[in-house]
């Protein structure tokens, strides 16, 4: 019998440790962002790395998106290994340039000849009032558009082995990590936010959802917070005899189009739910890849649950009601299932 | 130098002839064997020139939208060079960038249609020749309409608080697309803002290709040797329009015919038989050598095949 206690970590602390990992093995993985180094991050993701290796590997940059970020292209260009940290996810307006013309169209005009090893990682969500310019989540921008992988975790284990993949990935990818499942100090703990995370380096493949709760009813597809809050809903359900499944997408491009397929074949019903804005976002790409695809498997139509197409607002009682809660969840799966 | 210089202005004459192919009676952008548009950069020569005799293989330059004189200076496989400019399969990035968008690894070249968007990469060309304890250097070269864009401004803070191995390379043609540098630049030449980051700036006048020649020796002499970034500003001119097609409504075109007197090339040409004792011959050999290796590659564009359509699906990601 197993008596070992496991050792268990908060989602930065799994993401620091994916990036110690790495930059031992490969001299040429660096570090850098807007308070990286001595802060190690401001959620935690670059904890304790200044201090194994120092400040020419893990760079405290200045305000200057379109300067480190750009920096980390022409570094990875040369072939470096840079892993850069766009603070929020809200502030790729002053950088954008870098990211979505450079970073992501440079391999392919370039006709693969230049390759951008390199991982962007950024914070998203909301849920802790910070208001319109610091919550946002922007998986279908980053989604949208051609020649970044972006992926988005739920859970430590995955942050820390879709972070080790990511960085050794020959293309640009964008790690979005969610503020909320960190573990951070200074958040509400979220069960979440902390798991038993191995010690030694692992991958976790950037193209693949993965089935969180096994059911036969329904399927709903969430990513990040949504998924955590799927489950909650699915295990009300459950008491009453409704059994969902539950879909954590983890990467938003490449999407995994076959785990959501053979899904819905099974449970014939579909439900997506997004912290995101509803309009042309990852809700409307998953409805379509299912209409296109088995659209005869269903036996009612498609829900989505989403941001209502408003920026997140500060108000608590305003920014609960625009961000999907297990609640709402709940109630919509229920007369989903209930309709069809 | 000489022949960079030559070999680049024999490539763009040539291309404003090619590139009026099918385009005439009636102009339409998309016709003829090159597309798109064309920036061409005839007139100069010096910028390029001047500054990339002294780099090696290993250093990085990244260029703008008006790229072929530095290309062909950093020495750009030509064939693929234009056989891309073509859109065939046989060009640098598979027909997949076109005239704004050259990218050739084996020589450490790249450039981009975004204004000022090539320095922050040029920088990050310099920070891992420092990390990686080389001493390359890297050359970003812009027009003087960048350097009032926030990536100029950033990039160059970084560089000079990281002590990095760049050198950008203002190019002052007197135009940003039709506005003058008067009514979009705040201070007279862009060199003197290298006192903002606390570093060297040069200013070479009359798009002199000597002077350019030696104020870029000492820049790069200066990245080499880990003294830091520098800022060169040269006044240099576009005998043609900002695209092959303007109209120019914005500038007295009698201005060209007293610049093209005034040729960088034939100025270099008298200085190197009358003060430097090259023989005519000597100068004529490395004429009809650039010509001729111009017009290979003019040939080898024509005759390349284009891609598969089915082609623009590959090389999104790498496997």
């Amino acid at each position: 019998m197993e008596t070992a206690k496991k050792r268990i970590l908060t989602g930065n602390k799994a993401m620091a440790e994916a990036i110690a990992l790495e930059m031992e093995r490969d001299p040429n993985v660096f570090v850098l962002g807007e308070d990286i180094g001595n802060y190690g991050g401001i959620f935690g993701s670059t904890q304790g790395l200044i201090e194994k290796y120092g400040s020419q590997r893990v760079l405290d940059t200045p305000i200057s998106e379109t300067a480190f970020i750009g920096a980390a292209i022409g570094a990875a260009a040369e072939g470096m290994r840079p892993i850069a940290e766009l603070m929020f996810v809200d502030f790729f307006g002053v950088c954008m340039d870098q990211i979505y013309n450079h970073m992501a169209k440079i391999p392919y005009m370039s006709g693969g000849n230049v390759r951008l090893p390199m991982v962007l990682m950024t914070a998203v969500g909301g849920g802790y009032n910070d208001a319109a310019q610091h919550s946002q989540t922007l998986y279908a921008t980053f989604g949208h558009m051609p020649g970044m992988k972006v992926v988005a975790p739920s859970t430590p284990y995955d942050l820390k082995g879709m972070m080790i993949s990511a960085i050794r990935d020959d293309n640009p990818v964008l790690f979005m990590f969610h503020k909320s499942l960190q573990g951070l100090g200074w958040m509400e703990q979220l069960e979440a936010s902390a798991e038993h995370v191995p010690e030694e380096a692992y991958t976790v493949p950037l193209d693949k959802a993965k089935i969180v709760r096994e059911g036969t009813d329904v399927t709903i597809v969430g990513v990040q917070m949504m998924t955590h809050y799927a489950v909650e809903a699915a295990e009300r359900l459950a008491k009453e005899g409704i059994e969902a499944e539950v879909i954590d997408l983890r990467s938003i491009a490449p999407i995994d189009k076959d785990t959501i397929i053979q899904s819905v074949k099974k449970t014939h019903r579909l439900f997506v739910v997004d912290e995101d804005y509803k309009s042309y976002g990852m809700t409307a790409e998953v409805t379509a890849i299912v209409a296109e695809e088995v659209f005869y498997d269903l036996e009612a139509p498609p829900r989505r649950l989403a941001n209502p197409d408003v920026p997140v607002p500060y108000s608590r009682p305003l920014e609960d009601f625009v961000i999907p809660s297990a609640e709402k969840i709940y109630e919509q799966v229920k007369e989903l299932v209930n309709e069809g | 130098m000489y022949e960079h210089m030559v070999k680049s202005r024999y490539y763009e004459d040539q291309m404003v002839e090619v590139y009026t192919e099918g385009k005439t009676p009636v102009f339409n952008i998309g016709a003829g064997p090159v597309p798109g548009e064309m920036h061409l950069s005839t007139g100069q020569e010096p910028a390029a020139a001047g500054i990339c005799v002294h780099l090696t293989k290993d250093d990085t330059v990244t260029a703008p939208h008006r790229p072929h004189h530095h290309a062909i200076a950093k020495g750009v496989d030509l064939k693929k060079m234009t056989a891309e400019i073509f859109g065939k399969e046989t060009g640098l990035g598979k027909g997949k960038g076109g005239h704004m968008h050259l990218f050739d690894p084996d020589a450490k070249f790249s450039c981009g249609g975004i204004v000022a968007a090539g320095i922050p990469h040029a920088a990050g060309a310099a920070l891992a020749s420092k990390m990686q304890g080389r001493d390359w250097v890297a050359v970003a070269f812009i027009g003087e309409g960048a350097a009032n864009a926030g990536a100029f401004h950033e990039s160059l803070n970084l560089a000079a608080l990281w002590n990095l191995p760049l050198i950008v390379v203002v190019e002052d043609n007197s135009y940003g697309i039709s506005v003058p540098k008067a009514s979009s630049t705040a201070v007279a030449s862009n060199d003197l803002r290298a006192a903002a980051y606390g570093i060297a700036g040069a200013y070479v006048k009359d798009n002199d290709p000597i002077a350019m020649y030696r104020a870029s020796e000492e820049a790069v002499a200066r990245a080499r040797s880990g003294q830091g970034p520098t800022i060169i500003e040269i006044e240099t001119h576009r005998y043609l329009g900002h695209f092959q097609g303007d109209p120019e409504l914005y500038r007295d075109k009698a201005e060209v015919p007293g610049l093209r007197q005034l040729d960088p090339i034939l100025k270099l040409r008298k200085m190197l038989v009358e003060a430097e004792g090259v023989t005519e011959k000597e100068i004529e050999k490395i004429e009809k050598q650039a010509k001729q290796e111009v017009d290979e590659a003019y040939q080898f564009a024509r005759d390349s095949s284009y891609p598969e359509p089915e082609s623009a699906l590959k090389d999104v990601f790498t496997s």
